[in-house]
């Protein structure tokens, strides 16, 4: 092994039960690739002294021979998910301050599990964003850069942070939340494992809410391995979550090597796009032979409503934002306005300072939607387009056991690239929606690179709490991809 | 006005149409979504989760008992209680509103349509048609008070679970509004869903009143059309039964003079000023919010189990009309009957008093004819009364058996109500024992009528002045005698006729 913050998780974990590690050493290797990597901006806060703390703790009780799952391993968590004591900003100026007094279950479970907390990780305001450039704390750069140019490439959003600090090695794993592909996304820009679970696997409880029909916690590892150990101690039933679901969490791992041996995979004719890059065509027909030649069995299936699906999701998303975001109105926690007239005055000011132009855009398309005498012509007629979305879906899966598709529809792009136009920017999450829209599993596993260099994913969608099978396609299409390309840690020399 | 609700006009009759909106808060230990304590009257804030405050990342859990507490009042309104109901958001910025938003039900509430009758002076009942319940969070209290240029909140009371009832424009007459809200608090308070205490706050209605030609009504009733009535504008912040009639007799008149003067009403949200006995505009139905209902997706669909509603049903007391009923059977009038049921705690005390032996009619003329009326004076409700109810059966009872006259009956209730103690052995113990030894009440009418020689002539023309000879004989027995064997000896004995 070169470097500690090169194992993967399962290696980190294996050798730490071992004792052929300490957690303190393990996280002592991550906590300085922390702090070498601040260039990229992955973190907007880092908590060394506390992740030591939790390490020290997990050495002692690995020493009685206890331990859980994650036992001393050091993650990241995307600033999204409160932390009892350490503040948590959502991205947003408007939360700057704001230190939780409460834990959300997703991490309160991480720690139970034994895990390390190495800080939290940066992202698009309020989890609205497909690059991290809504980031109040600013952009995060991809540690990947093109063959062609040093110019700086973003991570892909809204979990950017989540997503550079593991590509980068800063982390064994990260947390992310996916609403419309921001876990999916951001894991295919930056050439890591990403997986979106069924929507309910995980509990919201004390994750700040963008859009509570579509968010969902999820794992970001640089293995599929990784992310079938990670999700597993994430999942769990939470009576504090009304739409949580009571299934049981299997063991993901244990059937991660089973093959696809006649597995039918569905292949979604409506996901070939005009105007894709090839190499995003020839990569999913790369994926295709790899499961073929696996033992797979591939179906032609077709999805018809998917062109209606981010028009669906830019109608649902916002108006439940709109909603969401309504309490940072600078009365009881947050940033204030200070010089205010009156309490309407407090309102506007409160929420233009601690707003960025991402969220207030989608803070008004919600609230139009919603508004009466558009209601039934937006809102309504976008949840009879959800149900049909979910329909294909239902249909496909008379056919198949799992659907392959692009992860999405371009690598990495430059920062400032996309920023003007917002409908381009949305266009990045083509591939995911639907899959966020029908509340499905679906994992993006890196399987190539383009000529120039940088990373493209593949995308596995399978059907509702069923992430056992999804993970083991998921693996079968990175033993055939063999990926295993880094970046270059140009960041350590800047 | 009469009950049916007819003002005079210069132009002619106008009927007066009244629907009302009832806030009660469900009697509960925990908040409608979240385990904070729903205690009255506790130090500000105190009672506060991370969900009652609408911190990031908190929802809300819908809390059963909460639920079962509408289903009931539903049930108690005889109303259809509906399987699935949803949970929606009803957004608007007010600092009392931690969320920006309120959990309510708009589209698909708990309970649907139902009935309550409602009992007039007059004796006669009549039905108020339910339109709705549904389930809601209340919001927090904003103090203006504290502080020359700062507001404070206190938010014990965001996210208390309330139940809005929704009447249809059943009621006529300022009377009707008031009978029906004194039903609905005795309905829920039979069924132990909301303790009804309007000056708590824990029981609030909106009034929406409407005049209309003479006529218009019927023509409502009969299509369903509301053309038939007039705008109607809705009276907020009526916290007692008086203010209810207040309210509406102000607010119909107002809108007659307006009409009869050429103009039209306007519909709108008025506040009901108690001091000043009068409703003044708050917003027009133009500057009213738009509120954005969607359903709530942090919540799912509730979703009963009939199962437990027909467990619930099975569960629910003896209610007003029930009992009224059965004390009709008892041969109670109609009128006695409404006033023992109209509050649970005097029902459950009437009731008491037959349990321990009391004749029904007798304890019922008791309550009403005596003991109410030294409650009202003492300015008691019925459970905080010095006379328990077993006390009160007992004076009944000696009465009825001859034991004690009724004069007696009101002299040793002044002396349990002051002095406590079993009205038996205070009987026995100061001989208070009705004497009805025909011999001892002879003797005691013939030394009255051979004292007074004059009298006895008297009373041979003018036969009222028996009465005179009455309360002599009483006051020579110490009230002791029983007042029917003196009548008859006396009468015998200066020869006036049986009646007169």
């Amino acid at each position: 092994m070169s470097e500690l913050t090169d194992l993967t998780l399962a290696e980190a974990r294996d050798a730490v039960r071992a004792k052929k590690v300490s957690s303190v050493e393990l996280t002592r290797a991550f906590t300085g690739a922390v702090e070498a990597a601040r260039p990229l901006n992955a973190f907007v806060t880092e908590t060394p002294e506390r992740a030591l703390e939790m390490a020290k703790a997990s050495d002692a009780r690995i020493a009685k021979g206890e331990g859980g799952l994650l036992e001393g391993l050091p993650l990241a968590i995307k600033d999204l998910f409160c932390t009892k004591g350490v503040r948590t900003t959502a991205g947003s100026n408007i939360l700057s301050n704001f230190v939780p007094p409460y834990e959300s279950t997703v991490s309160q479970n991480l720690w139970d599990a034994g895990a390390v907390m190495l800080g939290k990780t940066n992202m698009d305001e309020f989890a609205m964003g497909s690059s991290n450039e809504t980031s109040h704390f600013g952009p995060v750069f991809n540690p990947w850069r093109s063959r062609s140019s040093n110019a700086k490439l973003v991570p892909g959003g809204s979990s950017g942070g989540s997503a550079a600090a593991v590509s980068g090695s800063l982390c064994l794993a990260a947390t992310g939340t996916d609403t419309g592909g921001s876990i999916r996304q951001p894991a295919a820009l930056s050439g890591i494992v990403g997986l979106k679970p069924t929507y309910g696997r995980c509990s919201r409880y004390g994750i700040v809410a963008f859009a509570s029909s579509l968010d969902q916690a999820g794992p970001m590892t640089r293995t599929v391995r990784d992310a079938a150990i990670l999700m597993r101690a994430m999942a769990s039933v939470d009576p504090r979550d009304s739409t949580s679901v009571d299934v049981p969490v299997p063991d993901y791992e244990a059937g991660l090597d089973a093959g696809v041996k006649g597995l039918r995979v569905g292949i979604p004719k409506e996901y070939r796009i005009d105007g894709a890059p090839p190499e995003i065509d020839a990569l999913w027909a790369e994926g295709v032979a790899w499961l073929k030649a696996q033992g797979a069995e591939i179906v032609d299936v077709s999805l018809p409503h998917t062109k209606y699906a981010l028009p669906t999701y830019y109608i649902v998303a916002p108006a439940e934002a709109s909603s969401n975001l309504a309490r940072y109105d600078g009365v009881r926690f947050g940033r204030r306005a200070q010089g205010v007239r009156d309490i309407v005055d407090l309102y506007e000011k409160s929420r233009a300072e601690g707003f960025g132009r991402e969220v207030q855009r989608r803070i008004m398309i919600g609230t139009y939607v919603l508004s009466s005498g558009y209601y039934d012509a937006y809102y309504i007629r976008a949840q009879k387009l959800r149900s049909l979305i979910a329909r294909d879906f239902d249909e496909a899966y008379k056919k198949c056991d799992v659907l392959l598709a692009p992860a999405t529809p371009c690598p990495a792009f430059a920062v400032g690239e996309k920023t003007a136009d917002p409908v381009s920017m949305y266009l990045n999450d083509v591939f995911t929606v639907p899959v966020n829209l029908a509340g499905l599993p679906a994992i993006a596993v890196p399987a190539g690179l383009t000529k120039d260099g940088l990373p493209l994913g593949l995308q596995i969608i399978g059907k509702a709490f069923d992430e056992a099978t999804v993970l083991r396609a998921g693996r079968a299409i990175e033993v055939a991809a063999d990926f295993n390309a880094k970046p270059e840690r140009w960041w350590r020399a800047a | 006005m009469n009950s049916a609700g007819t003002i005079k006009g210069q132009t002619g009759d106008w009927e007066i149409v009244i629907g009302m909106e009832v806030h009660a808060q469900v009697l509960s230990d925990a908040k409608l979504f979240s385990g904070a304590s729903t205690a009255f009257g506790a130090e500000p804030n105190s009672q506060v989760s991370f969900i009652d405050a609408g911190m990031p990342g908190m929802l809300p859990v819908i809390n059963r008992r909460c639920v079962e507490q509408a289903v009931r009042t539903g049930l108690g309104l005889n109303a259809k209680i509906n399987l699935t109901s949803v949970f929606d958001r009803k957004n608007y910025f007010y600092p009392d509103l931690p969320a920006g938003y309120q959990i309510s039900q708009y589209k698909s509430p708990i309970v649907g349509e139902g009935e309550v009758l409602i009992d007039l002076a007059d004796g006669t009942t009549i039905p108020v048609g339910i339109e709705r319940l549904h389930l809601e969070q209340d919001a927090g209290k904003s103090l203006h008070d504290q502080h020359p240029d700062h507001s404070y909140l206190d938010l014990n009371r965001a996210g208390v679970a309330l139940m809005e009832i929704v009447t249809k424009p059943h009621m006529r007459s300022s009377e009707q509004a008031a009978a029906f809200l004194r039903k609905l608090r005795a309905i829920v308070r039979y069924l132990g869903t909301c303790d009804g205490n309007m000056d708590e706050g824990s029981m609030r209605a909106d009034v929406n009143v409407s005049v209309c030609r003479a006529g218009g009504y019927d023509k409502f009733r009969a299509t369903g059309a509301f053309e038939h009535l007039g705008t109607r504008c809705e009276v907020k912040n009526v916290n007692s039964l008086r203010f209810i009639a207040q309210a509406v007799e102000y607010e119909a008149r107002r809108q007659v003079d307006i009409l009869e003067t050429g103009g039209t009403i306007r519909q709108e949200t008025r506040l009901f000023d108690a001091k000043a006995g009068e409703t003044r505009s708050m917003r027009s139905k133009e500057e009213a919010h738009d509120y954005r209902y969607f359903p709530d997706p942090d919540l799912l669909p509730l979703v009963l189990d009939a199962a437990w509603v027909g467990e619930i049903r099975k569960s629910l007391p003896e209610l007003p009309d029930e009992k009224k009923a059965r004390f009709v059977t008892l041969g109670l009038s109609a009128y006695d009957a409404s006033v023992l049921v109209a509050e649970r705690d005097t029902a459950d005390y009437y009731e008491a008093m037959l349990a321990s032996g009391a004749e029904a009619k007798a304890a019922a003329n008791w309550l009403n004819n005596e003991y109410f009326g030294r409650l009202n004076k003492a300015g008691l409700a019925i459970a905080d009364g010095p006379i328990p109810a077993k006390a009160n059966s007992a004076i009944v009872q000696m009465v009825s058996s001859n034991l004690i006259s009724g004069k007696i009956a009101k002299d040793l209730c002044d002396i349990v109500w002051n002095e406590g103690g079993d009205p038996r052995e205070i009987v026995e113990a100061r001989g208070l024992r009705q004497v009805t030894d025909t011999g001892a009440i002879e003797k005691a009418v013939d030394a009255v009528i051979a004292a007074n020689p004059d009298k006895v002539e008297e009373v041979k023309a003018k036969p009222k002045l028996a009465a005179w000879f009455v309360g002599q004989v009483m006051k020579q027995t110490g009230g002791k005698a029983n007042p029917q064997a003196v009548n008859a000896i006396l009468k015998s004995r200066l020869g006036l006729p049986e009646e007169g």
